[in-house]
């Protein structure tokens, strides 16, 4: 299996790469960690003529807290740095829990979380949890920085908001009140597969009642996306079993998914429902973010 | 397009293959996987789905397991590497390997070194891992012989040995 020949670049700065993908325009591919991208190339999906390799660029690898700011997740973080990284294991264990349902071993050693990002698959697995935490992409360019909401970051498969030479450079969590997060992913295996459907939610409750709740669906719709009439359901309201209930059946009503081969419309509808009770009582019950 | 596009450039790659450092040229479309079977005759990298589903080609990069498919040689400048070939000391085989070759865990012996790769690399990190630790840590591992018992179970009697 071949991979199409193309001219590597390795810039030293993010000025830089963003300066390359401006010069190279539709000609470039930005490569982090690689495993969609040459799996692209070798597929013959995708043909760059030039990959700009962010290996050289240690600052978009850190993970760290920024008081005023949140926890900033470097986006050439690998899927086992965030697993395995301390903060975030303490402050938001969840996004820990979701990398670590990703793929096997050897792939979260090299993906990362900003390829995940980019790529913008639907059945992507970092996007709900991020999403239900409220999270924003920090977009670099040649002409500046711009920080935007993490759900407004996608516009469909395969697309996002990134414009010519932005390069996304980080994932921020900003500090909030949420008393507990989950994500429930449904694969075919245990290891190796993607979800056919995955919820996250993240809820905020005190004195029994629902304060905030956030639930954000995986691969049924185009985009990762918020199950908004589904949160008005138990958003301000005292928590209840039929208010879970209730929840998980307008979160199925709302979601878009399509039939594939991993499973069909009814059957990923049916998985919405069945997750999101199943997320929102682990996110209530189990007193981590 | 106006531009000359400078294909088949040839970059320098040093790196450390099983305790050795080298110093490389490779084209920027040449995988870890090739690199390793082509230059340096470390054939025991097996080619599997080249598209890192099936961790035949598993190798460690710094301790840490990999697809060497979906790693160019160019990105990995700078980094340590463990292959099969490596996995002995003087001469002698690992426990992990004795171990393999005791519970019977090998049939058509394709999965093996991207398995004791994988185990190797578990046991590095935790030496006393749960049978589920174990069956994760090769998840990433196809086997399409024997089954995964007798993996598991040399992977588990090294560890044993270990204590």
């Amino acid at each position: 299996m071949i991979i199409p020949e193309f001219e590597y670049v390795s810039p030293q700065s993010v000025q830089e790469a963003c300066a390359l993908l401006v010069q190279y325009g539709d000609s470039a591919r930005v490569l982090a960690g690689g495993s969609d991208l040459l799996v692209k190339m070798k597929d013959g999906l995708m043909k760059p003529a030039y990959l700009v390799s962010l290996k050289n660029l240690d600052s978009l690898k850190a993970i760290r807290y920024e008081t005023g700011t949140g926890v900033i997740i470097g986006a050439r973080a690998t899927h086992n740095e965030v697993m395995n990284n301390r903060l975030l294991q303490e402050k938001y264990r969840s996004v820990c829990e979701a990398a670590h349902s990703m793929a096997a071993d050897q792939i979260r050693n090299i993906g990362t979380v900003g390829g995940n990002l980019v790529n913008a698959v639907p059945s992507a697995d970092l996007p709900p949890i991020l999403i239900a935490l409220d999270a924003r992409a920090r977009i670099v360019g040649s002409s500046g920085e711009r920080t935007i909401a993490l759900e407004d970051f996608f516009l469909g498969p395969g697309k996002t908001v990134l414009e010519k030479g932005e390069i996304l450079a980080a994932i921020i969590i900003p500090d909030q009140p949420t008393t507990g997060s989950n994500y429930i992913k449904f694969g075919l295996r245990r290891a190796g597969a993607l979800a056919v459907a995955g919820v996250a939610s993240s809820v905020t409750v005190s004195d029994g009642t629902c304060r905030d709740v956030r639930v954000v669906l995986g691969a049924v719709a185009p985009t990762p996306m918020r199950a908004r009439q589904a949160e008005n359901v138990l958003r301000g309201k005292k928590i209840s079993r039929e208010l879970i209930d209730e929840t998980g059946r307008i979160a199925a009503a709302e979601s878009k998914p399509i039939s594939d081969i991993r499973g069909s419309i009814e059957y990923r509808r049916n998985l919405v429902n069945v997750l999101t009770r199943r997320s929102l009582k682990a996110a209530i019950e189990k007193g981590h973010i | 397009m106006g531009t000359a596009i400078k294909k088949g450039k040839l970059h320098v790659v040093t790196l450390t293959v099983n305790g050795e450092e080298h110093a490389v040229l490779v084209k920027a479309n040449t995988t870890l996987l090739d690199l390793l079977r082509e230059e340096f005759d470390y054939t025991g990298t097996k080619k599997g789905c080249e598209l890192g589903d099936c961790g035949a080609c598993t190798v460690l990069m710094d301790d840490r397991p990999v697809n060497s498919c979906l790693v160019l040689a160019v990105e990995a400048d700078g980094h340590s590497f463990t292959t099969i070939e490596g996995v002995e000391q003087g001469g002698k085989l690992d426990r992990l390997q004795e171990e393999f070759i005791n519970q019977a865990a090998v049939q058509c012996g394709y999965c093996s070194p991207g398995m004791i790769l994988s185990g190797k690399a578990l046991l590095m990190r935790n030496p006393h891992p749960t049978e589920r630790e174990v069956r994760e840590a090769i998840g990433g591992n196809l086997c399409r012989c024997t089954g995964y018992v007798r993996i598991v179970k040399a992977i588990l009697a090294a560890a044993e040995a270990n204590s």
